[in-house]
Parts: structure tokens; sequence; C-alpha cells
């Protein structure tokens, strides 16, 4: 039997905002435990929550970056249960109005291009840690992450296999950091992503029961964890089993998921509007002065570079992989005006360089206005390409700036056609037999002397010179 | 000293005739000679309230006093206090010190008003006689064999012995109100939104408000001269310009409408609160009031609805009493599950139980609708007859309490029964609206009886004036129980 995958994915997203969602505590990550705790996030008798307008903000501008509805009356529920690390007893969540709901995210898997939709994304406060590691038969509580927003954006289950969820994450996660509303930092779980996995045969018109992957903190667990589920409920299935709705946990080790609570054991979490919190509305004036911080989308980014710049869609999509990368890029196009050739430059060995390094392009050695002068002297004839990756050599180690990189290791291209003409003169003389060859119609002859004179001059020579003035020595 | 008011008792210190340290030794004698037989204190700590008073002294002899500045005060141990024990009355607080102040609390600080301590309360506000306190029934002053009224129980039994000559409350479903009646003094449950919740221990979070009690009207509203104002720490904190309350009180009731809801005067009343109460609306119309018939016809849905939300609230409320961070935790368990059980079924009295059931059964799936829902539709029904009332009417009179104090024991094993004494204070807590009780008098047994006046929105100062005009030509208000 054929089967189909389907995936529908929920991102718990920590937003960027520098106080917590109900509280003035920090939320900055890595402080020693419960030291980012005050009263509220700790739930002594009394304490009241204030919702943080930043984080409504944030929630604002999600929506309007992925054109969704705004809910324009938002109201704040609890969500009942027992935990230690959920102070309160309960978590302030959005149950019937979520801030955001509807909108799509593009995906290109491969070649193609897809549209997934978004069913909705709501704020809410994270909960604490518990930590069962460095204590002996108790667990430690850190209560600092308590209280972090949170905007949990749930897509429509349209995904159709790992690749797409994983493209579906990828684009979710650059559209989140590039509007700056998270900062995107998995292993800190700023973006922690639950699968729902459920596989049917195909032309089934309804979903198979589906299985909740929780808390994948990478692209690569994400794909592996998928790819184990659906190849797990697949076997079930054709073994005669059946699938039972439940909550499964990822292990990268053994690169298997294992059953964390089955549908039996689901709470029931008694949800109701939280009497703490007056509703919120959001007026038009307050969504447009928010819409007005919106930096240029992604999409948008990447027409205008194909318009602009003359890359392709292709590249325009690599380009616009983060905003600080499509930053780069158009910084190094605008100092040389050759978008083209700082696209290549851009995607090819700057990044095979950064990634040999493991930097990311924030931290890249080459800044975007070197690398665009570096491209203007390959536009203006003085160095050839194989000059000027010594050049880009020198500058990422810090050896200068362009001409002075050139200047000192002597690297600038031979402009000097009398020298030149030397040089072919020499080399023909020396090659006779090629010279023969050529003029009895053998073409590759020709590319050997143009080898010759570019090895004589040390790479210097400009190989489109070399060619004409080669060409026209032979006639 | 102990049936001065507080304004004769601020002139007294202005004047320099008496010091705060003096005033408060002469209360703490007074709770030391009176607290064993009452039990309205829960934590009294003499150092603590002299240390205020002291302060109170220097700012007063350096001339920075306030007009309060000085005058003692009790508060409920609902609030918490910097410092201080605060058990909101239960064993699952018994142990614990509050890090910070409750912005009522900072509020009678920075006016200069020592503390005179913490007074006993029904556990977590829920009780209507003072007798779910994990620290023992408190006593009525007028008769110790009856209770006190609740859950402000202590509050209004400290004053009322003039052990304090004021305290703090609060009035979830009639917690201010009802103990002032029954222990006759004067209470007062302001709008919702008034008073700052924070740092006040949730019971049910949209109907609980902090109010003054006090001997008369008019120490009331000195009182919440100081505790209204808004607090960005509480998000349902109303931002309004500051009032004076005390700005009407020598207003004539000249051509007043005072609104009788036909259901307040029904079935179920008793017949010497009804002759007090009617006789008390013969004293206002002697003074210019007009009385007004009205109809609040759905309110005899209140308690049903009161005993929906109310527990909904708690069951969420109380949730963070769960023995991982603070208070009580049971001494002995298997694992996390088995931690929590023994720690809040020991730690919890059995009407916090029972009310953490309800409202956990109502919230639950497959129930909200029928019953949490359905509830808010009435709770909207309730606050509109109140709407529709104030058109033809300025302020709303009926009775406090169905009945005078009861038997300690008498209804603790019927919660309905006792739950029906909140029957005329719950309206104006679904309703959000401002509510008072007054002494209007003593039934055969010489008990005190209470009047309740409800107002508008903000109408505070109209209802003070009304109480304040009523207590010049009445003195059930200065009556003390002579017995103690």
């Amino acid at each position: 039997m054929q089967w189909e995958t389907v995936i529908g994915l929920e991102v718990h997203t920590q937003l960027a905002t520098k106080s917590k969602i109900f509280s003035g505590s920090s939320t900055a990550f890595g402080a020693s435990p419960n030291t980012q705790a005050s009263a509220v996030d700790i739930a002594l008798p009394g304490v009241l929550p204030v919702l943080n307008k930043g984080a409504v903000e944030c929630a604002i501008k999600f929506a309007l970056a992925i054109d969704a509805t705004l809910n324009r009356i938002n109201v704040f529920d609890r969500k009942n249960y027992f935990y230690p690390d959920l102070p309160k007893g309960y978590q302030i969540s959005q149950l019937a109005k979520p801030i955001v709901e509807g909108g799509a995210l593009k995906i290109l898997v491969g070649d193609t291009e897809r549209t997934i939709n978004l069913t909705r994304a709501h704020l809410e406060e994270d909960a604490g840690k518990s930590l069962h590691e460095d204590f002996h038969g108790v667990t430690g509580i850190d209560l600092n992450r308590a209280g972090t927003p949170l905007l949990e954006i749930v897509s429509e289950p349209e995904m159709r296999s790992s690749a797409e969820a994983v493209a579906y994450a990828r684009a979710l996660h650059t559209l989140v950091t590039w509007i700056g509303i998270c900062d995107g930092n998995m292993q800190e779980g700023s973006f922690r992503v639950d699968a729902n996995v459920s596989v049917r045969p195909i032309g089934q018109a309804e979903f198979g029961t589906r299985r909740e992957i929780k808390n994948l903190n990478s692209f690569r667990f994400l794909q592996q964890a998928i790819d184990y589920e659906v190849r797990w409920q697949i076997e079930t299935l054709e073994d005669g089993g059946r699938i039972e709705q439940a909550t499964v946990l990822f292990d990268p080790d053994s690169g298997e998921t294992r059953m964390m609570r089955s549908k039996e054991d689901a709470h029931d979490y008694r949800y109701f509007p939280d009497p703490d919190l007056l509703p919120v509305k959001l007026d038009e004036d307050w969504i447009e002065s928010v819409r007005a911080t919106l930096p240029e989308l992604p999409a948008a980014m990447q027409l205008r570079f194909q318009s602009e710049y003359g890359v392709s869609a292709y590249d325009a999509g690599l380009l616009t992989g983060s905003r600080a990368l499509a930053e780069y890029f158009e910084a190094a196009a605008l100092t040389c005006g050759q978008g083209k050739l700082v696209a290549n430059w851009v995607m090819g060995e700057l990044s095979a360089t950064l990634n040999k390094a493991e930097l990311d392009i924030t931290q890249s050695p080459v800044s975007a206005r070197q690398l665009g002068a570096l491209v203007a002297r390959i536009q203006d004839g003085t160095l050839s390409g194989k000059l000027a990756k010594q050049v880009f050599e020198g500058l990422w180690e810090g050896a200068g700036e362009v001409d002075a990189i050139i200047e000192a290791r002597g690297l600038k291209q031979m402009s000097d056609s009398g020298e030149l003409e030397k040089i072919i003169d020499d080399v023909l003389a020396a090659n006779q037999q090629s010279v023969e060859e050529f003029r009895s119609g053998k073409e590759k002859a020709f590319n050997a002397l143009i080898g010759q004179v570019m090895k004589a001059s040390k790479g210097k020579a400009n190989p489109t010179q070399v060619n004409d003035l080669l060409k026209a020595k032979l006639q | 000293m102990s049936d001065a008011s507080l304004s004769a008792l601020a002139a007294q210190l202005a004047a320099k005739q008496v010091s705060s340290c003096e005033l408060a030794q002469q209360y703490l004698d007074r709770i030391e000679a009176l607290n064993p037989s009452l039990n309205a204190f829960i934590t009294v700590d003499a150092n603590k309230t002299l240390a205020e008073a002291a302060a109170a002294d220097a700012l007063i002899a350096a001339g920075k006093a306030g007009s309060l500045t000085g005058v003692p005060i009790a508060h409920k141990d609902i609030f918490c206090t910097d410092g201080w024990l605060t058990t909101c009355g239960s064993k699952m607080l018994h142990n614990f010190i509050a890090p910070y102040d409750a912005h009522v609390i900072q509020r009678f600080k920075a006016a200069g008003m020592p503390s005179l301590g913490k007074t006993n309360m029904d556990e977590f506000a829920m009780g209507s006689s003072n007798e779910t306190s994990y620290f023992g029934a408190v006593k009525n002053p007028w008769n110790t064999a009856y209770v006190p009224g609740g859950s402000s129980g202590g509050a209004a039994a400290c004053v009322a012995a003039r052990m304090a000559p004021a305290a703090t409350g609060t009035d979830t479903g009639g917690s201010i109100r009802q103990p002032a009646a029954l222990c006759g003094i004067t209470g007062l449950k302001p709008t919702y939104g008034l008073v700052s919740r924070f740092g006040m221990i949730a019971f049910a979070s949209s109907l609980d408000q902090a109010g003054p009690m006090a001997p008369s009207a008019e120490d009331c509203a000195l009182l919440l001269n100081v505790m209204t104002g808004f607090d960005p720490n509480d998000s349902t904190s109303l931002e309004r310009e500051k009032e004076d309350y005390t700005r009407d009180l020598g207003k004539p009731l000249t051509g007043l409408r005072v609104g009788l809801p036909r259901e307040f005067f029904a079935e179920g009343l008793n017949n010497e609160v009804a002759a007090a109460v009617e006789a008390a609306i013969a004293d206002l119309q002697k003074l210019g009031a007009t009385p007004v018939e009205i109809s609040l016809a759905n309110s005899q849905l209140a308690i049903p609805v009161y005993y929906v939300l109310a527990p909904a609230e708690a069951s969420s409320n109380l949730s963070r009493f769960d023995g991982v961070r603070y208070g009580y935790r049971a001494p002995e368990y298997a694992n996390l599950d088995d931690m929590y059980c023994k720690t809040r079924a020991q730690g919890f009295g059995a009407e916090v139980k029972r009310r953490i059931m309800i409202g956990a059964y109502v919230l639950s799936h497959g129930y909200y609708d029928a019953y949490y829902l359905q509830a808010q539709k009435i709770r909207r029904l309730i606050a509109n007859d109140f709407t529709e009332a104030f058109k033809t009417c300025d302020v709303i009179l009926g009775p406090t309490a169905p009945g005078t104090a009861f038997k300690l024991g008498e209804k603790s094993d019927d919660p309905v029964e006792m739950y029906l004494n909140d029957l005329y204070t719950i309206p104006a807590n679904l309703a959000g609206l401002p509510g008072m009780s007054l002494p209007c008098g003593f039934d055969s047994k010489g008990l005190p009886i209470g009047l309740q006046l409800v107002g508008n929105y903000f109408s505070e100062a109209k209802m003070l004036n009304v109480a304040h005009q009523y207590q010049r030509v009445t003195d059930w208000h200065s009556r003390m129980p002579t017995n103690l």
C-alpha cells in the first residue's frame, strides 16, 4: 500500500522582549537558577499579572508579516494543571480567541514552491525548568524561564514530508528572526517545535490518527524524528496494528520516538478567562504604529533583489535566508553596483569559507564593504577571478583593505599590453608545435597556449586580453 | 479613648495630647486583655507595632504628619505584610511570612498608620461565620456564644470590641458587610477596581474588593481616602482622579430617592431585622429622603451564580498552594502526586476543599457551558437590574443579612444554610457595585442589626453621605458591648 504522510507543526517561539510577559523580570538566558524570578514569577500569594505590551506587539508584527487576521479583542485564559515548574498551577494562555488567526507562509522544497497555511498563533507564558540531572533523588526547579513570553504558532496539517516540515520550520525561523520577535536560538530553546504526524493510504480523505512529537530543538532532529515516526506508524499499520493518539518524545541518541503519555492520560485543563487580566483591545492606531516598525519582509526582498540586482529567483531565495545575510548582500552590492557578481561571491567563496570556519554571516571577518570593493576590482579588470580569491584570503586574514592587499602582494592583473605582448611572443616562440597544431585546425591547442601565457604571467594577465592578443598574433 | 473616632484620635495626636506609641500601647493592652476570649487576632507583634508608632511620632514631631498619621489600624490576615506572618486563616500558610507589602498595606504605611496586627478570618475568606479559620473561630463581642460573621470576622469583632479603632477587610460576597452587620459596626465594600488587589490573597479575583471597617461612616470615609487609588500592579485597578470621600458627608438628604428592592423584603427575612430596617427608612424620610420601590428580580439567582463563579475562580487561584515553594508541605509522601494530594488534603480545611471541588467541577470539560458560562450570563442580568434600578433611585437600601448573629456551630454543618446568609450582599459583588453596612438597631437578644446601602458605580461619597446623616440622628454605631 502507498502511504501519505500528514504533518502539522506547533512552534513555541520565545519572544525577544527584555522583560517577562506578566512581570518586570529579565528574560535573559543563562543566569543562575531563580535569580530572574520575581514575586510574580514564583507566584507568591497575592501577586497579579500585568501584561507586557511588547509581547503583544511581537504578535502584531507576526500577524502583519504573514498577512493573518488580528483579533481586535484579546482574552487571556488560564490553563490549569499541576507541575512543580508551573508556579501558579495554571499557565496564562489564549484558548478561544488567539491574537493571530490564519495567514500563510511560502516554502521552497527543491524547486517546488508551496504555501503552508497557518491555523493560529497565540500568546502565552513559558513554564520554568525542572532539573533532574544535578541532584540526587530530588528535582531542582529553576523559575528563571517562568513567565517568558511565547508565541505558539500552529500550522494547518498541510505538510506531506519531513522535508516540507523542515522547510516550513526553517521559513518560520527565518521570518521570526527577520522581524526581530525571536532570537531564534534553538539550543537555548527559543524556537521549539512540536510535530503532529499521521499517515494515511494515498487517496484517503480522512486523516489518520496522529501522534505528537514534543520539543524538537533542531531542524535535524525534526527531520529524523518525523522520518522515524512515519516509518514506525506505517510498519505498525502494515503489521495490522492501530495507532493510538499519543504524545511522544524523540531520543536523539537512539533516533527513536517513545511514548510520553497516551490520550487517556490527557489533562482536563479547565480553561477559563483569567479574571486578573482585562481583555486587551488592539486599535488601528496601535496596529499601524507597529506596522511602521516592520522591516522589508523576505518575500518582498526576494522580488526586489531579482529586479534591482538581476539575481536569479533561486539565489534571491538563498540570499534572503536570513536578514543579516540579505543586508550583507545588499550592502556589498551597493558598494560596487554588481549584484550578480556579489551574489556569486556571497553564495560561493564567502559562504564556503564561513561554513568551514563555523562562523555566522554576522561574524564574517570580511565586511560587506570589503567584499563590494573586491568585486569592484574584478569588474574594472584589476583582478582576475583567481587573483580575487587571493585578495579574499588576505581580507579574511585581516591583512587590510582590498587595494592595499593588491599592492602589497603584487596581485594586480597585468594591464600593460607591451609587457603582455612580450610574454606572448616568448610563449609562441617556445611552443612552435602548439602553434602548428592550431594552424592546422586543432582548437584545443589554442587553450594550451592561453594556459602557457597565464602561467608565464604568474596569473596576472587579463584572460580576455590574452585571448584577444593571441588570436591577433596567430592570424 | 476606646470609643474615640478616627478624626478625634487624629486631633489628639496632632494636639500632642497623646503619642502614637501611647495610643498603640493602649490598644495592644486591650487586645491582650480581650483576644483570649474573642480570638480576633491571629498575629500580634507589639514590638513591630510600637516601632511603627515611634516612626509615626517622629513624623508628627517633624511636622510631616498626614491626616491619620499615628492612628493605629488592624489588618485582615489576607493582606501580605512584609515581615509579618500572613496566613489567610489557613494551615496552608501557617508559616508564611510575606516578603512584600500588599498595595493596601503600603498605603496605610505611607499614611503613617501603625499596624496593630493581623486579624482572624475564615480560611481563604471562604465562610460567613469565621468558623472555617484554621486558627479557631472568632467570637462575637456582643455575645461570645455567637459568631461575628465572616469572612472578615476578626476585623469586625476587633473594631466592635474597640481593640482597634479601625480595620481593613475584604469582601467577595459580603465578607465586609455581613460581619459589620453582625458586630454592629460600619463597613464598606468599594466599587470593584477602586482599591488595588495586589498583595491581597485572591479568593475570587473578579469579585474580591478590599474596604474599610470602623465604627462610623465618617471613619470609613477617612480610611477610604487612604486605601483607594490606581495601582499599575493590578490590571483591574481603575485609573481615576483622586476623590475626597468625606466631601459630601454633611450634605442634607433632601430629595434623596431610596430604592427598596421588593425581593430584599420578602420571605426569609427575620422580623426583627425587617422592623429595624423599616424604622431606619422612617428615619431617613424624616431627613428628607423618599422611598421608591424597585425590583432586582434576578438577584434571587445571586447565590447559585456566586457559588458557581467564586469557586471556579478559587479552584484556580488556590492551585499555587501546592507545597512546592512555600507554606505547608505534607511531612511524608511517596512521589510528586502524593505530595500534592497529601499537602492539599492536610493543608486545606473542609470548606476550602468543598469550594475547590465545586470550582473544578464547573470548569471541567462538558460542564463549563452549563455552569460557568451560564452563570456569567446571569451575572450580567443581575448587573443590568441594578442599572435599571438606578434610573429611579439614588441609593438602594435593605437589610445586610437575613438575620442577626447565629450561634457558633449552629450552621456549620449545613453549607447551604450558611450560604443563604449572603443573599443580600452577593448581588453587589456580582455587579461590581459599592455596598456598605451600618448598624440600625438590636434584636431582642441584644445582637446588632445591619442596614445595607448599595450605590451606583463610584457613588461611595453619596453612600457615605447617607450613612453619615443617618448616624448623626442615631446612636447605634456608637454603642459598645458592655459585657467584655
